[in-house]
């Protein structure tokens, strides 16, 4: 049975980081993080439905098992088979009511998946209570392993193959829980399973689970293109590439280009990650005079103002910018692009038609995240250039509101401030919206970290300009001088661009080409690098206050107190003023709680009559509420917290989620013998020891060790950042070790006292920290957005704190021993 | 007797069967004629807001009067014909849409035409925008890129009998010169990028106007203007009356 529940477990949580992979590139909105979350309800579901149906369950349990480990695998391919053929779409929803519809039929199909699954477990906890520190070791195993697992499968296997593979673990899972028993028929359906578990997946028609693209994103529409095509993809968990050569209408794609251009780019193959964010290759033979529309950027501007520099791209791409360096004969260019099979592509794939750009003399490329790639280096560049890294339409539809971003901290601006030699340039272009906000975030952000630099006058470093779509902020090491802001007039001027900020600036220099209605980048510039600049972002409608690497939500411009007048625009024209994020996490939230809490009342108010009121199931509440949220936003925290450490957002989750799970899954399997022992000690031990209860050693390791991380990793991780990947993770792996191993411990622990005392109530209490766990994740986004990363980790502590204070009593016994 | 009165059931819902096209189709023309002047006092409404992109309060009343006899529901799919004249986008298919009718109504507006204008159309989409700028205009050019949507909307505006509109497949980037110059060009497809050959297709004089943003959400409009000296203004204005920051208080 132990295998069994690891296999099921590893096939959720593989299920679970699968769907968000398929979701990015399918949809790509906040809509699919909302579906997602929602469907995990199904665990608490599944408390709630054991917790009414054990009496039934138990005596058939191996059955029960078989049918819902195997009802999982196929769930899990039939929701996402159904779920493509849901016409939502998530653009619209603002505007047509009935797309709720939709989101209702999503969050019923995917519900299915995890119910099943989660039944699986709960069973085995109400029908073997006597090893619930066991059974609750290989679930916490089999779900790291899965973490890990599925990362690692879908850089060789396509994601919807991926699908195949899990749902045949699920159904596997009821074969090996058949094979474990003595009775001949349940060998025969064993041997069913198991053959069904390889055949059944096998023989699903590719077309039943072939990603089908939004019809809106990117490479839908360029592909409706006559003559374009797809030739070329690659799959990896940091994205599903695709090439597009579109032959009859090029992609002529330059952002920020100046209407002034005369022009045309050459040919260009189209990039897409997961559907969208295009990134071109362009066609380089060696002529500069072909890359002259570079030139006709806004992001061209510090090249205007360095003679040869060694630049520095952060986000190379395709690209696009490292051509833009060669093109302004830039002596020594390092490209660090995040995605190596993208790195290939330039390089292997197209390297004939990409000119072999990324081998040239000039040209190092690096395969890292960009802020950690600067954070472990020790080298100087005159230029660091951050490029758009979104897709003009992604940013418009705030696509990225609620992912977290390091990019673009204080703490990453100064990263980059001291790797740049004296006189140097950052330069960040992002794209333009109107009324700013971006451009604004990105000028407080760079105050901000020149004063913790401890200059004087960070005004006289920066310079903001825009065209008519594109923004580009540039921050100099040292004050700007009068020829550079001569240069940067002359700049704009020929290219109709604004000015929109440089120390000294008169207002009616501003607004001249790109005429709006008010001089609002001026003014917000001006305003925030003021006096009053507290007072202006307080009276600004979007969210302006700089994002750090404890709070580094950059993209969430969303206020409150906008949101009524927002609405009322909607209809009038105003629809793209609303930014989604936000309050789509806030639904989310919402929604999920009120139906957790519907789960967790429903088998009480079902089973009023059967099951003997009692009086602690107040506290097994509490108790299990807290610890779900506890555990999740702990975990979630320290995946953040390791995320620029590692240098990868993929390789933290995998290594941090994964570590935490197994080793929690560890604690747990070592807690019934820890409990043992410190009763044994209680009784000859002082008076400090005898007043601890069991469950006391574990919070206290938790609190203490937690708050000794918040202490003490920032330094740490200074000191091991020069390390090579793999000693880090391992260092990683080191360190959450033993908090995780105490984690693993509450959980058993008090459900075995439950198992002990109220049996009847062991599903129901799975339930709830099952329901507890969705809430956690979501609330743990929306602490973070508000408080920080570092508060969600003290709010952890002192839920584990209330979790230990409200279960000291023992408690009463009903139902009679251990949950047979 | 049973059987008698199945076949006079049967005989009635034959009848029926004939007659309720019929009459159903006039009630719907009906129906869209009202609806449709309830879509114009919605835009009448809305423009009271957008006064800092029109310039003043009130569209152009020739605008509204066109859009107010021009069957929008046509223009959109067969299922959607109940929301033709809600003020919303409707998606198209191949991943476009027929924009809200406010924002047409402003952009038409925008564009100022007069009865001896060429104006060209970059992005036919359904033919909407085209239907509504063709009784304003001397002649229209328009380019879809999609040839689906192109065949299906030249189709539309022939059977309707807009004789002053030319529809091809196309290039939008070149524009079309063999039609041109233009006093006025429209790209109505979301834009990323604004192609420069387009302004050299502009007379003097002459405006573009381009909505930037997403399939579902105009983020702002940006107009083009070709002065009388060859060179290039653009505005960027926002479709509705909106403050970024609050008033201080008093």
């Amino acid at each position: 049975m132990l295998p069994a529940i690891s296999v099921v477990s590893a096939a959720i949580l593989a299920y679970e980081v699968l769907l968000m992979r398929l979701f990015a590139i399918v949809q790509w909105h906040h809509f699919a993080y909302m579906v997602i979350s929602i469907a995990l309800l199904g665990f608490g579901a599944s408390g709630s439905f054991l917790a009414l149906a054990q009496g039934w369950l138990k005596p058939r349990f191996v059955a029960a098992f078989a049918v819902n480990a195997a009802l999982f695998g196929v769930s899990a391919l039939a929701a996402f088979a159904l779920g493509e053929r849901v016409p939502f779409n998530a653009l619209e929803v603002l505007w047509n009511p009935g797309q709720l519809l939709h989101l209702l039929m999503l969050y019923l199909l995917f519900t299915v998946p995890f119910f099943c699954g989660a039944n699986c477990i709960g069973l085995a906890f109400a029908r073997y209570g006597e090893q619930i520190g066991r059974i609750y070791r290989y679930d916490l195993m089999g779900a790291g392993v899965g973490a890990l697992g599925i990362v690692a499968v879908l850089f060789f296997v396509p994601p919807s193959d991926c699908l195949r593979l899990i749902a045949g673990l699920g159904i596997a899972a009821g074969g090996l829980v058949c094979f474990a028993s003595n009775d001949v028929r349940r060998r025969f359906a064993a041997i069913g399973l198991l053959a069904a578990a390889v055949l059944l997946p096998a023989f699903v028609p590719q077309s039943w689970i072939a990603l089908r693209f939004s019809e809106y994103k990117g490479l839908s529409m360029a592909l409706q293109v006559p003559g374009a095509k797809v030739v070329g993809d690659s799959s990896s968990p940091l994205g599903l590439l695709t090439v597009v050569r579109s032959p009859t209408i090029p992609f002529r794609h330059a952002p920020g280009l100046s209407l002034d251009s005369a022009i045309e780019p050459p040919p260009q193959l189209g990039v897409f990650t997961d559907g969208d964010a295009l990134s071109v290759i362009t066609r380089y033979d060696g002529r500069l005079d072909a890359l002259g529309y570079l030139d006709h950027t806004t992001a061209a501007l510090p090249y205007h103002l360095l003679q040869g520099p060694s630049v520095l791209v952060l986000g190379a791409g395709g690209g696009g910018d490292v051509l833009q360096a060669i093109y302004h004969g830039a002596r020594r260019i390092d490209a660090v692009e995040i995605n190596p099979e993208l790195i290939a592509l330039v390089r292997r794939e197209h390297a004939a038609f990409a000119g072999g750009l990324y081998d040239l003399p000039e040209v190092t490329v690096h395969a890292a995240e960009a802020r950690s790639f600067v954070a472990r280096g020790q080298a100087l560049w005159d230029l660091i250039q951050v490029p758009l890294l979104d897709s003009f339409g992604a940013s418009v539809a705030g696509v990225y509101s609620l992912s977290e971003n390091y990019v673009y901290t204080v703490e990453a601006f100064r990263d980059y401030l001291r790797h740049l030699e004296a006189g140097g340039f950052l330069a960040i272009t992002r794209w333009l919206k109107l009324p700013p906000r971006d451009s604004l975030k990105l000028f407080a952000t760079a105050l901000a970290a020149l004063e913790r630099e401890g200059v004087a006058v960070p005004q006289e470093r920066l310079a903001l300009i825009r065209g008519w779509n594109t923004t580009t902020l540039l921050v100099k090491k040292g004050a700007l001088v009068a020829q550079e802001i001569d240069e940067i007039r002359r700049f704009t001027e020929q290219r109709s661009f604004d000015l929109a900020y440089y120390p000294g600036m008169r207002p009616d220099e501003a607004n001249r080409f790109n005429v709006l209605d008010a001089r609002h980048f001026f003014e917000g510039a001006a305003a925030l690098a003021g006096p009053r600049r507290a007072e202006f972002i307080e009276r600004y409608k979007f969210d302006l206050a700089v994002t750090r690497d404890d709070r580094p939500y950059f993209f969430d411009f969303f206020r409150w107190r906008a949101l009524p007048e927002f609405l009322e625009l909607r209809a009038q024209g105003g629809a793209a003023l609303l930014e989604w994020g936000y309050p789509i996490l806030f639904a989310t939230l919402v929604q999920a709680s009120a139906l957790g809490a519907v789960l967790i009342l429903l088998p009480l108010w079902l089973g009023r009559r059967k099951t003997v009121p009692h009086p602690d199931r107040a506290r097994i509440l509490v108790y299990f509420l807290t610890l779900g949220l506890a555990f999740l936003f702990v975990e979630i925290a320290f995946i953040q917290r390791f995320i620029v450490f590692l240098g990868h957002p993929l390789l933290a989750v995998a290594v941090v989620l994964s570590a935490f799970l197994v080793f929690a899954g560890l604690g747990s399997g070592a807690a019934p013998r820890f409990v043992r022992r410190l009763e044994r000690r209680r009784e000859t031990a002082g008076r400090l020891l005898s007043r601890l209860a069991p469950l006391d050693v574990p919070v206290l390791a938790i609190g203490a060790g937690a708050l000794l991380y918040l202490a003490l990793l920032p330094a740490l991780f200074d000191w091991m950042m020069p390390w090579p990947v793999a000693a880090r993770v391992v260092a990683s792996v080191a360190l959450i070790a033993p908090l995780a191993f105490f984690m693993g411990m509450p959980f058993p622990i008090g459900l075995s006292r439950v198992s002990e005392r109220v049996p009847a109530l062991v599903p129901w209490a799975w339930g709830v920290n099952g329901c507890a766990s969705v809430v956690s994740a979501i609330l743990a986004t929306i602490l973070a957005i508000h408080l920080g990363f570092t508060a969600v980790v003290g709010i952890a502590v002192v839920l584990y704190l209330a979790a230990a204070a409200v279960f000291r009593a023992p408690l009463a016994t009903v139902g009679g021993g251990a949950g047979r | 007797m049973l059987e008698d009165r199945w076949r006079r059931a049967l005989a009635l819902c034959a009848i029926l069967a004939v007659l309720l096209p019929g009459t159903g189709w006039a009630l719907d023309e009906d129906g869209h004629a009202a609806r449709r002047a309830d879509m114009i006092r919605v835009i009448e409404r809305y423009a009271f807001s957008a006064v800092k992109a029109l310039g003043r309060r009130r569209i152009d009343p020739r605008v509204l009067e066109v859009m107010g006899r021009t069957p929008r529901h046509l223009f959109v799919p067969e299922r959607l014909r109940g929301e033709a004249y809600d003020d919303r986008p409707l998606p198209i298919g191949y991943g476009q849409t027929i924009s809200q009718p406010f924002i047409v109504a402003l952009m038409t507006d925008l564009l100022a035409v007069g009865p001896e204008d060429v104006v060209l159309e970059v992005g036919t989409g359904s033919g909407y925008q085209a239907a509504v700028l063709a009784p304003l205009a001397r002649r229209v050019c328009s380019i879809e890129i999609i040839p689906e949507l192109a065949r299906s909307a030249g189709q539309r505006l022939e059977d309707l009998g807009h004789a002053g509109v030319d529809t091809r497949t196309g290039d939008g980037y070149y524009g079309w010169p063999e039609c041109g110059p233009y006093d006025g060009i429209v790209v109505t497809a979301a834009a990323s990028q604004v192609p420069p050959p387009l302004v050299g297709q502009l007379k003097p004089g002459g405006r573009m106007v381009i909505p930037v943003g997403g399939p579902f959400a105009t983020q702002w409009l940006m107009l083009v203007d070709k002065l009388a000296d060859g060179r290039v203004q653009t505005r960027q204005v926002l479709p509705v009356a909106f403050v970024p920051f609050t008033r201080r208080s008093p």
